[in-house]
């Protein structure tokens, strides 16, 4: 948007020059060079999809066959044995539930909490808004490892360390989300509210019935981002839980890489991983425009 | 879409004093304010309670621990600005903040490159399959770094790994790069890069939508090679897209740690710490909490005035469009 102005500047500079038309060379080049753009991107995905392969084929692979050398990516049989090793070290499938609960009960209350202030600060011309919203952007900015010494000291007090309520009420609701809603529910037209109002419609009934309605792409949005990056997390639940039968599985598999003596057991790694990432990569695959829609999203506001 | 049904007749004045038929006098208006005040502090109270307790509060309390010498044990006491000094002072602590500068050095320039040129490729009408391409170079967005970290040092690792097999085929020996105190940090940073190349791709693809195809038109026109174009057309289009992705970039940069913690734990000799690593070492295994306080508080402050650069470029760039 702003630079157009400068670019066609800079074309009508270029268009001063002696104009040429493409002859058969130029079609020539722009054959291969179509060309050309393939094996680039084959590169680019099969280096991208190459760790997610090696998860996939190692897990079922026997330790062995992981082991060995020259690698054999593709096994030669195929195997459960590393996830027999998975649940004999890791409780895994208490901690993916473990995973579930914390991801999902943080994304639910985030989607609650971060919409009704975000419809506040949007919807209603109170005094002092300005002002708290600019607090907010502040706040926005605080990396929360900066925080994690007083924020586990207060958990700690609370007596929250082990517990769901240590995990998930410090994420309750957060800036980066309010932000991200908030810009959507100002672009929805206020005629929609108006006539739910001369309806007879109090604020709940606007809020709930007009404009979450219109705002599901944006908080869809959100509500994909928080339950990804809670699964994922490692830091937070690394420490905020030391036992390990309520630690999320991300935290739970980190400490695999340290409990083995030698060699790691590779295999039963992958298995694990495996087991990480399946619901969110399937997750992706049904939902994958609005993911990528949401980025660009989220790219937008600045 | 609904309002058409209301007509606008009836619509309800959008301001107090906005000329309504009835005119409303002045203790009506202090109530309706009050009532509205009143709604919005409903609305925004839960979460505010806990943004005000869980970041709020701990940034306050942050300060106040780092200038004491709190262990997590027993009473604290106030040390003054010692943690400080020892931050500035201490050369591994320095050896971790350099560090992170040189992951943010390498990351940012490196990941915004990829990105852009993933975005390059994918913007071409003319390229068969790119739905899938896009779903594959996206797909490291949802996988944790902790898996990706274990991957990775599973395809890098000299005695299994398929990619020092391959560069062997090659001819290129490749030793351990985690045990090499000058390889071991491009290493955490290049699989920081992997997962994240393809959030900065679809950034960039929705900027590169954004830029006119007419534009494109003329330059070719005036016999402007795809350099040329790329020059005097793309960039210039993605100035405002530009100044969001580095400081995102380098915000993000600066609080690396999971693949630190999985890979190397800062090894080999401090070559992979950080200041968020150190954050948690120091805090958590050595109960430093004073100097991971202070320490968090470097961070705080190299984040905010990232964040004041953003601020500042982006409403510069508003009055110039004005």
């Amino acid at each position: 948007m702003t630079s157009t102005t400068s670019s066609s500047a800079r074309v009508a500079t270029l268009a001063s020059r002696t104009p040429r038309r493409g002859g058969s060379a130029v079609r020539a080049t722009r054959v291969l060079r179509q060309f050309g753009v393939v094996p680039g991107l084959l590169v680019f995905a099969a280096l991208t999809s190459l760790p997610v392969l090696v998860v996939v084929l190692g897990a079922f692979s026997p330790e062995s066959e992981v082991l060995s050398w020259p690698p054999n990516f593709i096994p030669s049989r195929f195997t459960l044995e590393n996830f027999d090793g998975l649940t004999a070290r890791v409780p895994v499938l208490l901690q993916s539930w473990n995973s579930l609960v914390f991801a999902g009960v943080v994304t639910a209350s985030a989607l609650v909490l971060n919409s009704l202030a975000a419809y506040a600060l949007a919807r209603i011309e109170f005094r002092g808004r300005i002002a708290i919203f600019t607090v907010l952007i502040a706040i926005m900015m605080v990396p929360f490892q900066a925080l994690l010494v007083p924020i586990y000291q207060m958990v700690s007090a609370l007596g929250w360390v082990n517990t769901l309520a240590g995990l998930v009420i410090p994420r309750a609701a957060d800036v980066a989300g309010i932000f991200l809603l908030r810009q959507f529910f100002i672009t929805l037209p206020r005629d929609l509210d108006s006539a739910a109002r001369i309806d007879g419609a109090g604020e709940l009934r606007v809020f709930w019935s007009i404009v979450l309605p219109n705002a599901k792409p944006a908080l869809l949005t959100m509500a994909l981002f928080h339950f990804v990056g809670n699964w994922n997390d490692l830091l937070w639940p690394l420490i905020m839980t030391s036992d390990s039968s309520v630690r999320p599985l991300t935290a739970g598999l980190a400490l695999l890489t340290g409990s083995a003596t030698g060699v790691a057991p590779y295999g039963v790694m992958m298995a694990g991983s495996l087991v990480a990432i399946v619901p969110l990569v399937v997750l992706y695959l049904i939902v994958q425009r609005r993911f990528i829609e949401g980025v660009a999203m989220t790219g937008m506001k600045g | 879409m609904t309002s058409t049904t209301a007509g606008p007749t009836y619509r309800a004045p959008r301001r107090l004093g906005g000329g309504g038929p009835r005119p409303d006098n002045s203790r009506q208006i202090a109530s309706r304010e009050r009532g509205r005040t009143l709604r919005a502090t409903a609305f925004l109270i839960p979460a505010l309670a806990v943004i005000v307790a869980f970041v709020l509060i701990p940034a306050i309390l942050a300060l106040r621990l780092s200038f004491t010498d709190a262990s997590g044990f027993g009473e604290a006491s106030w040390i003054g600005l010692d943690n400080y000094v020892s931050v500035f002072s201490d050369p591994a602590t320095v050896r971790a903040i350099v560090n992170t500068m040189l992951y943010a050095a390498m990351y940012g320039p490196l990941v915004i490159a990829v990105g852009l040129g993933a975005a390059l490729l994918l913007n071409r009408k003319d390229v068969p399959l790119r739905g899938f391409f896009r779903t594959i170079i996206f797909l490291p967005f949802v996988i944790s770094m902790a898996v990706a970290s274990l991957a990775w040092g599973f395809l890098l690792d000299p005695n299994l790994g398929l990619i020092p097999y391959w560069l062997g085929g090659l001819g290129i020996r490749m030793g351990d790069v985690f045990a090499s105190t000058t390889w071991a940090l491009p290493a955490v940073t290049a699989v920081a890069i992997w997962k994240s190349f393809g959030y900065f791709m679809v950034i960039f693809l929705a900027g590169l939508q954004g830029i006119p195809r007419y534009l494109y038109e003329a330059a070719i026109l005036d016999g402007a090679g795809a350099w040329r174009q790329f020059r005097a057309v793309t960039l210039p289009g993605l100035r405002s897209t530009m100044t969001f992705v580095i400081v995102f970039a380098i915000i993000g940069a600066f609080q690396a740690f999971d693949q630190i913690y999985i890979m190397t734990q800062g090894g080999p000799d401090r070559a992979t710490e950080t200041i968020v690593y150190r954050i948690y070492t120091d805090g958590f295994r050595d109960f430093r909490m004073g100097f991971a306080s202070a320490l968090s508080y470097v961070l705080l402050a190299i984040t905010l005035l990232l964040g004041l650069i953003q601020l500042r470029v982006g409403t510069k760039r508003e009055k110039d469009l004005e």
